[in-house]
């Protein structure tokens, strides 16, 4: 068995002269939840088109479940073991509710009937319905369920509580949950920092269309720690020369830093500033991820 | 018998991993007797489901309280509280020593909040005075 679900090698993608996604190595291990953070514009969709072969690289490489992205064939047999929600969750507007679920299980011989009845009924969708005049939310639902049902290895989901209320969020937070305890991998962009603290076990951030960082969100956590001195006379700022210090600001009396480890040097030279107060604390995802895009 | 109800929802936006949460849940659980010898956590793929957290998240934290002793896994049956460990009663032993001293920092005037910083400039001091040795 393949060690990641999805790995890519320097993935890159040109629209003319502008770069949508820059040299991207991404590994997303088996069994994983990872979320894919980044602001509007950063190269989410275009990476996850990527991955799913509806847009071809520019250059670089990359394999899902195992298959080459370049490889059409053995690509569209991977893409049978992946559910997936895209972007502008977009389906066949002509078809009811009811058709749309018949016509997409009609393709695959897992499909799960149980949890098909039990979404049905959960998310109260109307299956008269034609999906052209859903409203987003009852549009990105019916996605998911198609999604889930044919009870893919691998979710990859763009943005999947877009425009969904919060108990909407909650539902869909609790499907991925889930789906990961029956052993799915689940690959899902968002730029909801929160919900990808909830649920994912590990995060990747691009921006402007490079990896800024991808790691296991408990070991972020665990590494980065914000350090606050504060003098009693104007700080003594200069730049310290340690490893690990990611920021640092200094306003009056009051000196920042943002250290992504290498905790025990840089409090050993702050001391050496002589402040009144050092005072070492850990840090959220959101703090990370700010100071990240904000450097870049 | 398991009990969702034990734990509360971790906060993902605190800065402790959601892990290290949970684990604290059980042990506080633990400690104030709640939890006694035997009893069965949730399984791993119901609490992942209540609380709305990632399974594997639910899986590190019981691997975590195996580890330190507080539960033992058992393959195919689930989690379940070890006897109560020496160190939960003696937690629980040194509780009216930090109750009368809070009693007296408050009756001093202090707030709850000062009281709360003096502890943990206390605990940081030590850890830093240990780490120099």
């Amino acid at each position: 068995m393949n060690q990641f679900a999805i790995q890519t090698h320097a993935l890159t993608k040109s629209y003319g002269r502008a770069e949508a996604v820059r040299s991207l190595n991404l590994e997303v291990p088996d069994g994983s939840i990872c979320g894919f953070l980044g602001k509007n514009g950063a190269g989410k969709s275009t990476t996850i088109k990527m991955l799913l072969g509806i847009c071809w690289p520019t250059s670089g490489a990359g394999t899902v479940l195992g298959a080459s992205i370049r490889d059409a064939r053995a690509s569209l047999e991977a893409r049978r073991r992946i559910g997936f929600v895209s972007e502008d969750k977009r389906l066949y507007h002509y078809m009811s509710v009811g058709q749309m679920i018949c016509f997409t299980r009609s393709f695959y011989p897992r499909w799960r009937d149980a949890l098909e009845q039990q979404l049905l009924r959960q998310f109260q969708l109307p299956l008269e319905r034609k999906t052209g005049q859903l409203s987003k939310g009852m549009r990105t639902k019916l996605a998911l369920l198609l999604a889930l049902c044919r009870g893919a290895d691998l979710l990859i989901l763009d943005e999947p509580t877009e425009g969904l209320d919060p108990v909407a969020v909650e539902e869909v937070l609790q499907l991925l949950a889930r789906a990961a305890a029956d052993g799915a991998t689940i690959f899902f962009s968002s730029h909801q920092i929160a919900e990808v603290e909830q649920i994912a076990d590990r995060v990747a951030i691009i921006d402007d269309g490079r990896m800024l960082l991808q790691e296991s969100l408990d070991d972020l956590k665990e590494r980065y720690r914000r350090i606050q001195l504060l003098f009693d006379r104007e700080a003594p700022w200069k730049p310290l020369d340690v490893r690990g210090i990611a920021a640092a600001r200094a306003e009056g009396p009051a000196v920042s830093l943002l250290a992504s480890g290498n905790i025990d040097e840089i409090v050993a030279a702050a001391r050496s500033l002589d402040p009144v107060s050092l005072e070492v604390a850990q840090v959220n995802l959101k703090e990370i991820f700010l100071e990240c895009v904000r450097r870049n | 018998m398991t009990i969702v109800l034990l734990f509360f929802k971790p906060n993902p936006s605190a800065p402790a991993p959601i892990y290290l949460q949970l684990m604290n849940q059980v042990k506080h659980a633990v400690e104030v007797g709640a939890l006694k010898s035997g009893d069965q956590l949730p399984g791993i793929r119901n609490l992942a489901e209540s609380l709305v957290v990632n399974p594997n998240t639910v899986a590190k934290a019981y691997r975590e309280l195996e580890h330190e002793g507080v539960i033992d896994l058992r393959h195919g049956a689930g989690a379940f509280v070890k006897s109560r460990s020496a160190a939960g009663g003696k937690v629980l032993a040194a509780m009216p020593l930090v109750t009368g001293l809070v009693d007296r920092l408050k009756s001093r005037g202090l707030s709850e909040d000062e009281v709360r910083r003096l502890f943990e400039a206390a605990l940081i001091q030590q850890e830093e005075t240990a780490r120099r040795r």
